[in-house]
């Protein structure tokens, strides 16, 4: 926190903040939802669909995206509403989205895999594992060929270093030297399988060092260490050095689904991982620096409050018309879709 | 006019659209030296390593770096070599390039035009000759083109890169050397077939290269006393419905015949609807359910001929 003032702090914090009010409040709604892991649907559920909790990992989120401008693009993955809100979007149109309303974000049409703010420049979580890194180095390329001057932030999970777009992408981003940050965010876990059991060699840096992808391994769980060292990389890109990797280790505290319970994990990896949450980590580094406790209930308090109005909205929102299933497809030949 | 290739129409189709609008881009294996079929000659001369990206030979991301690139503003021409290696780009056309627009909401477009040529190929085999159309047909999202002759290549190009969403173009590789008159100001819309023969006994479906074999049978069937009315599908997403629904109003009797193998192909879904529409007869001309071989006696047997189809016309 050397060259951090205060009030970056305090933002770092309110971004994390939000994010978790956010995943707490969308988990709450999610009970009785995606029949999966043994577990049967509710018909009154309000959030029916998968839903992959960022909790615990929001440190990573809010350290990158407070080194990007409104310019600047993200890609995200199936684990994606930290990112979205660390960019800016609409935390009540996020929730209309999980909620599958009309006011969501992406009208109800994508939920949570596919949440996308194009606002803000949240190009879109996916749904796929990786699938996400060829659209930022083609999005990087649009910058580059554009002469916009502006980067693309490309989040993925530990285990999309295993597919083969993660090296293709790297590749092609190397060769073309595109404003890229690639932000592999090591939660640990491949939906029920521990990815280190499943990943040859030293990971995710040394891949990328072995493509000519210089970057740099970082504490996940400290914000401020993600965003120095964010802040690092993102000048190279910025300086046209080409792309560059950040490697942030942290931990999935959530199942896979929010109705996942995870029993197929240690008991105490998942208390150590407990102890290590990054939020009250950044109250304490923040408390130490004079921050009254008080201005950080603050700032939960009014994270949690736009999340209670959030659930509001999209509970009395509506859904959309059945006739919004055949607009936004294509163009040509729109008149042939009800045969 | 012009008297150009299939390949070369292509090429002056990109070329014009290059020429008016810096957004197209293309990008693929081997373009720099105008493809490995010549149909992208002379464009890195003219537009710069830049618009005409030279890239690895990696598929998915050529795919998946064409979503990015057309959501963040470009328009990008995309080459797959043949439709056989698109296959390892099924993800990022299929769950990327056709969904994103829908699945969010309408707030990104992604108006690229991939190019995967299909077809039977000399001595080709199993991995360069495959006829895939109706895979792409199947998916929401994707307009599907197959273009059967120099001016429609040339017509129906610049039309797909005016679409405004993902289009998959599959010129046949038997067709890059075939010559004929181009005017490329004219416009041929997607989505509208061509009657090349009419006819009042018999209307035959075809496209790409089965167009010229169907001719073919159609000369034939005329000196056995059978009329054919041959169409030329052109665009297989959104298909013509109009006119081959009306053509097979009035000729009582429909053939469909396509390179592609007959089973699920894309010929099955216009002999049903003709069925299902006007509850007459319909028959289905398509390559039998094998891989195409390389010796050419194998590769042969995978093939359409026009004596197939004229059997089907006679019937």
């Amino acid at each position: 926190m050397v060259t951090l003032s205060l009030d970056e702090g305090l933002r770092l914090y309110r971004t994390m903040a939000r994010i978790r009010a956010f995943e707490n409040a969308a988990e709450e709604a999610s009970r009785g939802g995606v029949s999966a892991f043994g577990a049967a649907l509710s018909a009154s559920v309000r959030v029916r669909g998968p839903l992959h909790l960022s909790t615990g990992q929001e440190a990573v989120a809010a350290g990158v995206c407070a080194q990007l401008t409104t310019a600047d693009l993200i890609t995200s993955t199936h684990r994606g509403h930290g990112h979205t809100i660390a960019k800016g979007a609409s935390v009540e149109r996020m929730m209309g989205e999980l909620f599958g309303k009309v006011s969501g974000c992406n009208g109800g049409k994508g939920g949570s895999m596919h949440i996308a703010d194009f606002s803000v420049g949240m190009l879109g979580a996916n749904g796929v594992v990786a699938a996400g890194i060829p659209i930022a180095v083609g999005a990087a390329h649009a910058l580059k060929l554009r002469q916009r001057n502006a980067l693309v932030a490309c989040f993925f999970g530990d285990g999309a270093i295993n597919r083969g777009p993660f090296l293709e992408g790297l590749n092609w981003a190397a060769v073309h030297a595109l404003p890229v940050l690639f932000v592999c965010e090591d939660n640990r876990w491949s939906a029920t399988t521990a990815t280190g059991a499943m990943t040859a060699g030293d990971g995710a840096l040394a891949r990328a060092a072995g493509i000519g992808v210089p970057g740099e391994r970082v504490d996940g769980n400290d914000v401020f260490a993600v965003h120095a060292a964010a802040a690092e990389l993102v000048a190279q890109v910025r300086a046209g050095q080409g792309p560059r990797l950040l490697h942030a280790i942290t931990y999935r505290v959530k199942g896979h689904v929010s109705v996942d319970p995870a029993t197929y994990r240690d008991g105490e990896e998942v208390d150590r991982a407990l102890q290590d949450d990054p939020i009250p980590a950044a109250a304490a580094r923040l408390r130490a620096a004079g921050v009254a406790a008080e201005a950080l209930a603050q700032i939960a308090l009014e994270a949690e409050r736009e999340v209670a109005a959030a659930l509001a909205a999209a509970s009395a929102a509506a859904w959309p018309d059945r006739a919004a299933s055949y607009s936004d497809i294509q163009d040509t030949g729109s008149d042939r879709w009800l045969v | 006019m012009a008297c150009l290739s299939y390949a070369q129409a292509g090429c002056l189709a990109l070329e014009r659209a290059m020429a008016a609008d810096p957004a197209v881009v293309v990008l693929g294996e081997d373009v720099g030296r105008g493809g490995i079929f010549g149909q992208y000659r002379g464009l890195q001369q003219k537009f710069g390593t830049a618009r005409v990206l030279d890239t690895p030979i990696s598929e998915a991301t050529i795919m998946g770096a064409a979503v990015g690139m057309a959501l963040a503003g470009l328009k990008p021409v995309v080459e797959m070599r043949v439709v056989d290696f698109a296959l390892c780009a099924m993800d990022e056309i299929v769950n990327q390039a056709a969904k994103a627009r829908y699945m969010f909401g309408g707030q990104g477009r992604v108006p690229l035009v991939a190019r995967l040529p299909i077809g039977i190929w000399t001595g080709s085999a199993a991995q360069h000759s495959q006829s895939l159309e109706a895979w792409f047909a199947h998916v929401p999202g994707l307009v599907v083109v197959t273009p059967s002759n120099p001016q429609d290549n040339c017509s129906l190009l610049a039309a797909s890169l005016e679409c405004g969403d993902p289009v998959i173009y599959m010129e046949h590789k038997e067709l890059w050397t075939v010559e004929a008159e181009v005017d490329p100001t004219a416009k041929v819309p997607l989505g509208r077939a061509s009657v090349l023969r009419a006819g009042a006994d018999v209307t035959l479906v075809t496209w790409a290269r089965t167009v010229q074999p169907a001719l073919e049978a159609a000369t034939a069937a005329a000196a056995r006393g059978v009329s054919a009315e041959v169409i030329d599908l052109r665009t297989l997403w959104p298909w013509d419905r109009e006119t081959v629904l009306a053509s097979a109003a009035r000729t009582r009797r429909l053939v469909v015949a396509h390179e592609a193998v007959r089973v699920a192909g894309f010929g099955a879904e216009i002999a049903a609807t003709v069925a299902e529409e006007l509850g007459i007869p319909v028959r289905r001309v398509g390559g039998a359910r094998i891989p195409v071989g390389y010796s050419k006696v194998l590769e042969d047997a995978a093939r359409i001929s026009a004596a197939a189809i004229l059997e089907s016309l006679l019937q």
